[in-house]
């Protein structure tokens, strides 16, 4: 069976709008495979060309060489496949919260009633029933990212790509958000490609753990299993001797890279 | 989040604001009332000696003097023989915003969207733009007469291009992360258009219609004034022709509180519409 998801040897190298001789190479010969249901997360230090690989995964970015393949198919143009959560504010601030969280379906065409009723459903999956009059700058941060989360997941994608979609919130709002996270994944295991910064995140969420190299040319160092029993609790599992120990092991790896990245940032 | 135990630490500025409301609307009348007491002092031909002008009279032959303007303001309702005229600048006017806004809606979504029809008009909207455009009315009275159509092109043409400019920098200024994730929740380019592009530009295009609709009654009015038989221009004209300046000032008092009118109407609009932007001051909902 083929995977959800296969980058095959990706790069994607920017040219300067103002000097097409300068360019940059934000990701450089990555093979990246996500198997159906498998929830994997992408780690690096920051500038590292993330962000790059996930909006290829989605169809936002055609890569410069390599091969993208959505479930066997190649992929071409956006991938309706794939849900996309982004970093920061995504949401239509014109529309109230139900309005975002329908916009897909409307989209696509489905009678109003029948969009307002999934619409309410998920409202209250994420626990958010009685805010749907609201809009987007009268939530908070962690109720917009709710929202965000019912309108990619209305649609029901066979993939999830989520791009450090919780890296804007508070300690305790995160740990919340992921255990929900989990749970709405747990229902029905969709392929999910997650992109932190944050290794514990990415363990406490993983089934496997992709360490990138820093920028540029940010390439896979290293594919971590995590072996950690489900259904995890995000804060607890922090403190589970198996969870130190694969923190250890992967953070050993890493540090060189940060290091690298941080030193990166200096130079610029 | 508007939560409810803010609520009573607000009350306290709340109240402040809403006193210190009133004492600005009492300021502003106050200003307002000075200006019409100097205005009237200063061209009484009796109550005071002539300070700059030779002759009494003259003070009030060049500014007019306001009792006279209340007055010849009075008349004209009272008669009904400003209606006809008010209503000709009026149709103009407002056709010229409306034609003009459609117009500028359209087509600054056009080139906002299409960049190569954009580069290769834009040296062209740059001169039509920098042009003076008022040099226009000739031309437009030969094209149209000498009726309501040619004040109507002349409008358009002065409201066209703010709202063009705005709605196409609106466009420009679209979140490309919101564009990002409706394509992703699968939005084709025409809901692209509808769903995002015009909603974003929207709080650009209201921005403009607050400045068009002083421009819309420039067009009406010195179309008038420059070639016609009916309108507040017209009249201003006429009255201007007699040195009658009490007229000349009532007219321009009318259109004042007209394009005030207009705009008010506008904010209206827009505070129906506009009901997603957040204000500076959060307002507590339930």
């Amino acid at each position: 069976m083929s995977p959800a998801l296969s980058l095959d040897n990706v790069s994607c190298t920017f040219l300067s709008r103002d000097d097409p001789s300068q360019r940059y190479t934000a990701v450089s010969d990555t093979t990246l495979i996500v198997g159906e249901g498998e929830f994997v997360s992408v780690v690096g230090p920051t500038g590292c060309g993330k962000t790059t690989l996930l909006n290829v995964a989605a169809g936002l970015l055609a890569p410069s060489t390599g091969h993208v393949k959505i479930f066997g198919d190649p992929l071409a143009g956006i991938n309706s496949r794939a849900g996309y959560m982004f970093q920061s504010d995504a949401l239509m601030p014109w529309r109230n919260t139900i309005e975002n969280v329908i916009a897909g379906l409307e989209f696509r065409g489905i009678t109003r009633t029948e969009a307002l009723e999934q619409g309410n459903e998920w409202l209250q999956r994420v626990g958010l029933s009685g805010f749907g009059g609201r809009y987007p700058h009268q939530l908070s941060g962690g109720m917009r990212k709710r929202v965000a989360l019912a309108q990619m997941l209305i649609l029901n994608p066979q993939i999830l790509l989520m791009d450090e979609p919780f890296s804007a919130l508070d300690v305790q709002t995160r740990q919340l958000m992921e255990n929900e996270l989990l749970e709405l994944w747990s229902v029905d295991r969709k392929s999910v490609v997650f992109i932190t910064h944050d290794l514990e995140e990415a363990i406490s969420l993983s089934d496997r753990v992709v360490v990138l190299s820093a920028g540029p040319a940010s390439h896979p160092i290293g594919d971590y299993a995590i072996d950690l029993q489900r259904p995890r609790d995000v804060a607890e599992i922090r403190l589970t001797p198996r969870f130190i120990e694969i923190h250890t092991k992967i953070w050993r790896a890493m540090k060189e890279e940060v290091l690298k990245g941080y030193a990166q940032q200096q130079k610029h | 989040m508007p939560s409810s135990k803010n609520t009573e630490d607000r009350k306290g500025p709340v109240a402040k604001v809403g006193n210190g409301k009133l004492r600005l609307r009492i300021y502003q009348v106050l200003v307002l009332a000075l200006f019409f007491v100097l205005w009237h002092v200063l061209t009484s031909p009796t109550l005071l000696p002539p300070i700059y002008f030779a002759e009494a009279n003259q003070a009030a032959f060049f500014f007019g003097e306001p009792i006279q303007v209340l007055g010849r303001l009075w008349r004209w309702f009272a008669s009904g023989e400003i209606y006809e005229h008010l209503w000709v600048t009026l149709v103009e006017t407002l056709l010229a915003f409306f034609i003009g806004t459609v117009f500028g809606v359209a087509i600054g979504l056009w080139l906002a969207l299409a960049p190569t029809a954009s580069a290769i008009f834009d040296p062209y909207i740059k001169a039509v733009n920098a042009m003076p455009r008022v040099i226009l009315a000739p031309i437009f009275f030969v094209w149209f007469g000498l009726d309501i159509a040619s004040k109507v092109a002349l409008g358009v043409t002065l409201v066209f291009f703010i709202v063009f400019f705005n709605v196409y920098q609106g466009v420009r200024e679209v979140s490309p992360v919101v564009l990002a994730n409706a394509r992703m929740l699968g939005a084709t380019p025409g809901q692209l258009l509808r769903y995002v592009y015009v909603p974003s530009a929207m709080s650009w295009v209201f921005a403009s219609l607050h400045n068009s609709v002083g421009l819309a009654f420039v067009g009406a009015v010195v179309g008038e004034y420059l070639g016609s038989a009916r309108g507040v221009g017209y009249l201003i004209h006429q009255a201007e022709g007699f040195f009658d300046m009490n007229t000349v000032v009532a007219g321009i008092v009318l259109l004042t509180a007209f394009a005030l009118l207009l705009d008010w109407a506008v904010g209206l609009a827009e505070k129906r519409l506009m009901v997603w932007q957040p204000r500076t001051v959060e307002t507590e909902r339930t």
